[in-house]
């Protein structure tokens, strides 16, 4: 999927379980027009999804006087979703381990792991106020370039 | 589209037919206070027909588990039954595959309660 001229798009909404919808929807419709597979496009959409969750519910607590911001971009080499939020701030390495024995049971706290487990690349940054996070997803898979 | 839910009894065994989207919202509150009702009301054997769900997220996985876990206090049983290729692999990268009972064929899920 070589020389693709780079498009992006930027939407701000506000912070309700239909952003979370919206976002989903944009990311599928992104990485179906990037030309990923079945597979990819829905894992994608889930990981993207499960971003906006954790901006409206974790970052901006449906807070009304805070946004969420989702950029997609994509270019020759990935697709690049940026999803964030005004909040307090998140710091990543207090995510409890979801696949050990203590919280397997748990009713939540996935999100973040299968953001990971779906994307090539998950990445966090503090802003002020609030959290970014960008998920890659490599459009031509390492095999392929070799 | 949220999930829908229809219930029906096979051999003292609640059977919970769900199609749709388990996610965040409506779809998670549904399945939560269906399985709360039955639990409430002394139905121990439940088994999750999962055949036309097409999608589940994060917050359905932990509702699935709760459902697991409050069956399980009540001292029943909730297994599952026909899962997607997809909701397999969800099951299988987070590792509850083996928690939960999982089956593919109704009338052996039916028998396999214990009662």
């Amino acid at each position: 999927m070589p020389n693709t001229p780079t498009t992006r798009t930027t939407i701000t909404l506000p912070s309700t379980l239909d952003t979370v919808d919206r976002v989903e929807q944009e990311a599928e419709s992104f990485a179906n027009r990037a030309g990923f597979s079945e597979d990819d496009i829905s894992n994608i959409a889930m990981a993207v999804r499960e971003a906006a969750v954790n901006a409206v519910i974790h970052g901006n607590s449906y807070s009304r006087d805070k946004e969420v911001t989702a950029s997609f971009e994509t270019n020759d080499d990935d697709l690049v979703i940026r999803i964030s939020d005004q909040g307090p701030g998140f710091n990543e390495e207090s995510i409890p381990d979801p696949l050990s024995p203590e919280n397997i049971l748990r009713g939540s706290g996935r999100g973040v792991f299968l953001m990971r487990a779906f994307m090539d690349e998950v990445h966090f940054r503090q802003l002020s106020p609030g959290t970014e996070l960008t998920l890659i997803k490599h459009r031509i898979p390492a095999q392929d370039a070799a | 589209m949220s999930i829908k839910v229809s219930t029906r009894q096979v051999d003292g065994v609640t059977i919970l037919d769900l199609s749709g989207r388990i996610t965040l919202g409506e779809g998670s509150v549904t399945l939560r206070d269906t399985i709360r009702d039955l639990v409430a009301k002394g139905d121990k054997n439940i088994l999750l027909n999962l055949g036309d769900v097409s999608y589940i997220d994060s917050s359905g996985i932990g509702e699935l588990v709760s459902a697991y876990t409050s069956v399980k206090n009540a001292g029943g049983e909730l297994k599952l039954l026909n899962l997607t290729k997809k909701v397999q692999d969800l099951l299988q990268i987070t590792k509850l595959y083996t928690v939960f009972d999982v089956r593919d064929d109704e009338t052996h899920a039916v028998g396999s309660f214990s009662r």
